[in-house]
């Protein structure tokens, strides 16, 4: 353990660690830009650097390795200098548009200068003018707000390996572009706003909904419906200052009710929708009825990437829709006919912690007698926008129930919004359609926990099941292309496209604090036990959609509103 | 036990003094056909000296050389008669040719004289004529590196034996091990030609003490500054030299993969190294088992693609790799994570091409020349406003004034010479009355410039430093990689404070007068951030040329941001036009291109033009077909 | 004679990413330019994505990303061609064709690169015509030297 010196005090370092690294443990603070954790660094922003004593620069503490007796300082003049200047140069060609900007309060340049004391635009100079990319149904991109850190494009390329973006050019011509500068929308994007999570500026953004939905609940001629995904209700808080893992989901139906919506459901019914189906379609497969292993379907950004990669493993895809869409579409049927609302008058929004939900609301597949199944979608982000342009407080919302039949859920339903929650969820259910029998523990483990990868097997019966549960789509590559080599021992797969699941979600809350997700998954499983209903079998919300309306899982019209079909996609890629 | 080299001659006295056009039967003609010599017209000149041998049925060889050097006398066309020494003529053009061969062959009177000639024994001299080494020229120089340019044909691998060439290999594979060559070198005091000049046996021994089963070399012939051709001319002129070099450090390094990183810019060295490393291969100098040595080397050739800074090593290596250019963090350094992971040495190609020569007359010999840090010769290629441009070689420690006055002849046209420019765009200018500084890597330093890798720039009275300085950021923001931010943002932004004290007042819009003002202090204070915290040696020195106008020139400066004019009369928006009466001829011309309407005049009669419209955009000059409207570097009025 | 971009790629079995930019200069030298579709091809042999591709190319002054004219002008801009006036020789080149650097004419016979040296400075300042080094150019001579070219191009 290698001692070292900084600003005249001892510090223990790692052996083999960076200077950064070893800063961090410490507690002193330097700032960084492109600097991106559990990646190796690049060395772009010089934001790190500080004075080593022997070395005629300044230093870049993320990638400078430590070493015995090393004396530095973080903040003397030459390197407060050194960074304040480097971040008056991005600001000189920067638009300065920080009151209209998304990411305004949000931003890590503002922290940065107002950190380092910026006061005055010192460094005038003309300004990069580029057009907006506002041609993805999920993302907004606006180069001129770029500082070209590069994380975007890491997180596509080597946690996603979607890589629809690198950088071009060259000097002070460089941009973060697609192929041939096209539009987001045809290039290989899998709308997953994993990009935007790690975007310091308000360059990348998701699209937003928010003017159609506030527009739609102003009209009178329209019934404004709302479901909201199992992972808001453990998110949402940290938007208004909280504790990640708080779950609000109460206080959150009030909210929405406040924001004048008619009625208030909740993703996770047709989550256990969901299961019933895309379980039976597990029974059915291993009897013989298509091909193995069955690839969970819930993840819009992943449908989009197996369309785009892996085309001929689109018959292991499950047919069924997303809970969202799902739902959407029992709300415009199933609740309609209920109600007697001509389905046309119906807005249909869903409060999703996803960018890539966007676009799956947008595909032609999800068009059924002229009508959309999900009319408009605001991730967690645009929520807490909405409310707070309508003065709302989430605080001061005594806890409200969703409403019936689809505010109903299971346990099972709710975990969706955890990496391994479908899994388990299906497990359970499939358990019981075939044995007839309850899991004597509900709980999988080996599916749960915030790893990319988990395998686990289950005996199901007569039959061990196989099962993978992926999340990030690197890691999802990776199995893939096991399973093209040949592998045969999964039988289910679940990919999740962000890494750690929905609550880790495009839409999520940008900048949260180390440990946030995890915080969520717990609150997720803690719900989840405390239920009294754990499995979408005996949902009984569910239940009667059967009884009343779908007949059985698979049937007919379960088949003409729940299930979907995909399309092999050819972008430049 | 090493084996011979495959070497016809070999051991037929007779055949090499032929080689070596010791000996020759019959007259030969060389024409120099390297890029220079081929812009000049070189092309027509041989293509007319090989249609005038059919024509008049003269026995000739005819021989295409690389260049000798000196650029400015291009196409140079030498004609060696049996037993009599070897003439160069300059400015040959096809119809000199013709006449100067008839003369020479023929006897007549020589149509002017030649520039040189070649002593040698065994030869009869030529009377009246300079021998080569009393041509002000070459008299200052020690050529080692370029020893065969100009004199062999660059295309065949027994001339470059026939001077000796890969017996320095031949020794070291024979007689050294690794570490000993590594440690010759050491001694030896050579340092690395590209610009860092960082020791190159040290660098070799931390690649050669790195443990890992493959290491690889690298020849950076990427030659990115302006202003820069040694590298290019040495591979035209003699490739087999390089190959040499490469063979001896990578037997020192225990590289077996080696590459060659070329400007794709370069066709012609890009085919005379190819060929010569086919031959190399052929005479089982290059492959598995050279020479029965049992050492392993393969040489591949990589064509750069265009990026400056590919010059910087980790950028080179991610071009190799076929990656974007950008330079990564160093540590690690490439001597022990290069290449593909593996320790890698980078050397430039005159650092290269300094082996066999030092191996040859041995370390020793190399150590006596130069100045006590900086050891042996350095090439320069001499250019811009100086009247004998070429390549040079000469000892370290000569002085700069000695390169561009005795060798290069100083400013032509009788003008004051000014600066030169020395180290590319990493390095800086030095003004006239600094030029007694020795080459040598510290003392140039201390005047704010650097080595660089030789190019040498020269400036007259007619050129501005501000425009020179401009010319250089632009350069630099365009060529930067714009990975980091100093670097990317910062030179944008230093370019954009020399354009703003550069634009005319009347151009100036909103703060801009204020910017301007601004534009000294702030320049200083960008560059001193730029310097400390790019990521690469490129963002690092990025500001040098900016900092070393200013040092030496602040008063140039000061006149474009406070006078509001171009001492030099360069920067046009700063000119004031002016119509001369006597010589206008009132067409119109002028009038009607001017964006402003400042020109009035009625047709047919002198116009004028109205200094307070003006933008001084140069169109009227342009146009003007009788050169009537003249410029001047007068102050410009605010309006 | 005219190399395809598969028959480029059949030549490079098994070729790795350090044979992007090698397959990019053979795509160019056939073709003249880098097109979208080689981009595609290149991206299947390699394995590459292909806005790494077109990021890669882009990042070097050498790829072009349209077809070359008939005559491809390279203005030298290095250090000494512009204290030898390069930059009028430039604006001469620019105004006498109509396009700007990297661009191809209308009518597809000329075609303008700005290089940052051709490495023959004591000619300063240079043009080269389809590698045809001109040297000593100034604005008037080098107006002569595209009105020799586009008077050969359109016999031609």
């Amino acid at each position: 353990m290698p001692m070292i010196e900084v600003n005249g005090r001892q510090v223990t370092a790692r052996e083999g660690g960076t200077l950064l690294d070893a800063l961090r443990r410490a507690g002193i603070q330097v700032p960084t830009l492109c600097h991106y954790e559990g990646l190796p660094p690049t060395g772009s922003c010089r934001l790190c650097v500080v004075e080593v004593e022997g070395a005629p620069n300044l230093v870049p503490s993320c990638s400078f390795p430590v070493s015995e007796g090393m004396r530095v300082q973080t903040h003397s003049p030459r390197a407060v200098r050194a960074r304040k200047t480097i971040v008056e140069l991005l600001l000189s060609n920067h638009p300065d548009d920080c009151l209209y900007c998304a990411q305004h309060g949000n931003c890590r340049l503002q922290d940065l200068s107002e950190d380092l004391g910026v006061r005055q635009r010192r460094l005038p100079g003309s300004r990069t003018r580029l057009p907006r990319d506002i041609s993805s149904p999920a993302i907004v991109r606006d180069p001129d707000k770029c500082i070209l850190c590069g994380r975007c494009i890491r997180a596509c390329a080597e946690v996603q390996t979607v890589a629809a973006i690198d950088f071009t050019g060259r000097g002070s011509g460089t941009r973060v572009d697609t192929a041939f500068g096209e539009g987001l929308n045809i290039s290989s994007c899998i709308n997953c706003g994993q990009c935007v999570m790690v975007c310091p500026t308000g360059a990348l953004t998701e699209r937003s909904h928010l003017d159609q939905v506030e527009s739609a609940l102003q009209d009178p001629d329209l019934v404004p419906v709302v479901q909201v995904a199992p992972a808001i209700s453990v998110s949402l808080a940290e938007l208004f200052g909280e504790k990640p893992g708080r779950d609000v989901e109460g206080a959150l139906n009030a909210l929405l009710r406040r924001l004048g919506f008619a009625r208030v459901f909740d993703t996770s019914f047709s989550a256990d929708l969901t299961v019933m189906e895309e379980a039976s379609e597990l029974v059915a497969r291993l009897q013989g009825a298509g091909p193995l292993p069955l690839m969970t379907s819930c993840s819009p950004g992943w449908i989009k990437f197996v369309e785009t990669f892996y085309p001929d493993l689109i018959p292991n895809l499950s047919t069924c829709k997303s809970p969202q869409q799902m739902l959407g579409a029992i709300i415009k049927s199933r609740f309609a006919g209920i109600q007697g609302i001509d389905p046309a008058r119906i807005y249909s929004v869903s409060i999703m912690p996803c960018t890539a939900k966007k676009f799956e609301a947008g595909r032609s597949e999800m068009l059924r007698g002229g009508l959309v199944d999900v009319d408009a979608v605001l991730t967690t982000r645009e929520l807490a926008e909405l409310v707070r342009r309508r003065g709302l407080k989430l605080g001061d919302q005594a806890p409200e129930p969703a409403d019936m039949p689809f505010g109903r859920r299971s346990g099972a339903g709710k975990i969706f919004g955890a990496s391994g929650g479908v899994t388990e969820a299906a497990i359970r259910t499939a358990h019981f359609l075939v044995t007839g029998r309850e899991l004597e523990d509900l709980t999988v483990e080996p599916v749960r926990g915030p790893e990319g990868i988990k395998r686990a097997r289950v005996q199901v019966g007569e039959l061990e099941l196989g099962v993978a549960v992926v999340s990030g789509l690197g890691n999802a590559r990776r199995l893939l292309d096991e399973i093209r080599e040949g592998r045969r021992d999964i039988h289910f797969v679940e990919v999740m496209t962000c890494p750690g699941g929905c609550i880790n979600g495009g839409g999520q809350p940008i900048g949260t604090r180390p440990g946030a997700i995890t915080a969520r998954m717990r609150a997720l499983y803690r719900i989840d036990k405390g239920e009294t209903v754990r499995t979408a079998h005996a949902n009984p919300a569910v239940r009667s959609l059967y009884a009343d309306f779908l007949g059985e899982p698979l049937s007919g019209l379960s088949h003409e509103l729940l299930h979907t079909h995909y399309e092999a996609r050819t972008p430049l890629r | 036990m090493i084996g011979p080299i495959s070497f016809t001659p070999a051991g037929d006295p007779a055949a090499i003094r032929r080689l070596r056009r010791d000996t020759v039967v019959r007259p030969v003609v060389l024409v120099g056909t390297g890029t220079c010599g081929l812009g000049a017209g070189a092309g027509r000149t041989l293509a007319r000296v090989k249609e005038l041998a059919g024509e008049r049925g003269w026995d000739l060889d005819v021989v295409e050389v690389g260049c000798i050097g000196l650029c400015a006398s291009e196409p140079l066309l030498d004609v060696q008669l049996p037993g009599r020494a070897r003439l160069c003529f300059g400015d040959v053009d096809p119809d000199k040719a013709e006449a100067i061969l008839a003369s020479v062959l023929g006897g007549g009177a020589w149509p002017e004289l030649p520039l040189f000639q070649f002593p040698a024994e065994d030869h009869t001299p030529w009377d009246g004529v300079p021998a080569i080494g009393d041509h002000p020229f070459f008299a200052p120089q020690t050529r080692w590196v370029l020893k065969n340019c100009g004199l062999i044909d660059p295309r065949s691998l027994d001339e470059y034996l026939a001077r000796g060439g890969y017996a320095a290999f031949r020794s070291v594979l024979g007689s050294l091990q690794p570490r000993e060559v590594c440690e010759l070198v050491e001694r030896s005091g050579l340092r690395g030609r590209g610009g860092g000049g960082f020791p190159t046996g040290r660098k070799w021994r931390l690649a050669l003490e790195t443990p890992a089963t493959q290491k690889y070399l690298i020849c950076n012939a990427d030659e990115g500054d302006p202003g820069a051709f040694m590298d290019r001319a040495v591979i035209e002129g003699d490739p087999h030299r390089l190959v040499e070099g490469m063979a001896i450090a990578a037997y020192a390094v225990g590289a077996t993969k080696a590459y060659v990183y070329i400007r794709a810019e370069y066709p012609l060295a890009i085919g005379h190294l190819d060929n010569a490393l086919e031959q190399a291969r052929h005479a089982g100098l290059l492959g598995h088992d050279v020479l029965g040595s049992g050492v392993d080397l393969e040489i591949r050739l990589k064509k750069g693609a265009g990026a400056f800074v590919c010059g910087e090593e980790t950028a080179l290596i991610a071009s190799i790799e076929g990656r974007r250019g950008m330079p990564g963090p160093r540590p690690p350094y490439p001597v022990t994570r290069g290449l593909f992971g593996a320790p890698t040495v980078i050397n430039n190609v005159e650092t290269l091409a300094n082996l066999p020569e030092l191996v040859a007359r041995g370390p020793e010999a190399f150590a006596a020349l130069g100045t006590a840090g900086s050891k042996g010769t350095k090439v320069f290629a001499l250019s811009g406003k100086v009247s004998r441009t070429g390549l040079v070689e000469v000892a370290m420690g000569t002085s700069l004034q000695t390169v561009i006055v005795d060798v290069g002849g100083g400013a032509p046209g009788g003008k004051r010479l000014k600066a030169v420019q020395i180290g590319g765009p990493s390095g800086g200018c030095i003004p006239a009355d600094r030029l007694d500084v020795p080459v040598d890597y510290e003392s140039i330093r201390t005047l704010g410039a650097m080595m660089g890798s030789g190019g040498l720039v020269v400036m007259d009275e007619d050129n501005c430093m501000v425009d020179v300085a401009k010319f250089f950021m632009d350069f630099i923001q365009r060529e930067s990689c714009g990975k980091c931010i100093p670097c990317r943002e910062g030179t944008r932004h230093m370019l954009e404070i020399l354009q703003s004290i550069t634009r005319h007042p009347r151009r100036e819009h909103d703060h801009q007068a204020l910017e301007r003002f601004q534009g000294v202090v702030h320049l200083e204070e960008l560059a001193g951030v730029i310097k400390d915290s790019a990521l690469c040696g490129l963002g690092q020195t990025a500001p040098n040329p900016v900092l070393s106008t200013l040092r030496w020139f602040r008063d140039e400066y000061e006149a474009h941001i406070f006078e509001r004019r171009c001492p030099a009369g360069v920067c046009a928006e700063l000119l004031t036009y002016a119509i001369d009466p006597a010589l206008c001829n009132g067409c119109t011309r002028c009038a009607r291109v001017c964006p402003v309407d400042a020109i009035h005049g009625d047709p047919r009669e002198p116009h004028v033009i109205d200094q307070t419209v003006c933008i001084a955009c140069g169109s009227c000059l342009e146009a003007c077909r009788r050169g009537a409207v003249s410029t001047g570097a007068g102050r410009q009025t605010c309006p | 004679m005219n190399r395809t971009v598969p028959d480029i790629l059949a030549a490079h079995p098994g070729a790795g990413r350090d044979a992007l930019i090698p397959l990019l200069q053979e795509v160019q030298e056939a073709e003249g330019y880098i097109s979208r579709a080689a981009v595609a091809e290149l991206g299947t042999h390699l394995d590459l994505p292909a806005s790494r591709i077109y990021g890669v190319a882009t990042f070097y002054n050498q790829f072009r990303f349209q077809p070359l004219g008939r005559y491809h002008v390279q203005v030298c801009r290095g250090t000494a061609c512009h204290v030898k006036g390069s930059l009028g020789v430039f604006a001469a080149i620019k105004r006498t064709l109509k396009i700007e650097d990297g661009e191809t004419s209308r009518d597809g016979l000329f075609s303008l690169e700005v290089v940052s040296c051709l490495g023959a400075c004591g000619l300063a300042p240079l043009v080269a015509v389809n590698g045809q080094v001109h040297g000593e150019v100034t604005p008037e001579s080098v107006v002569e030297i595209l009105r020799r070219y586009r008077r050969e191009g359109a016999v031609a």
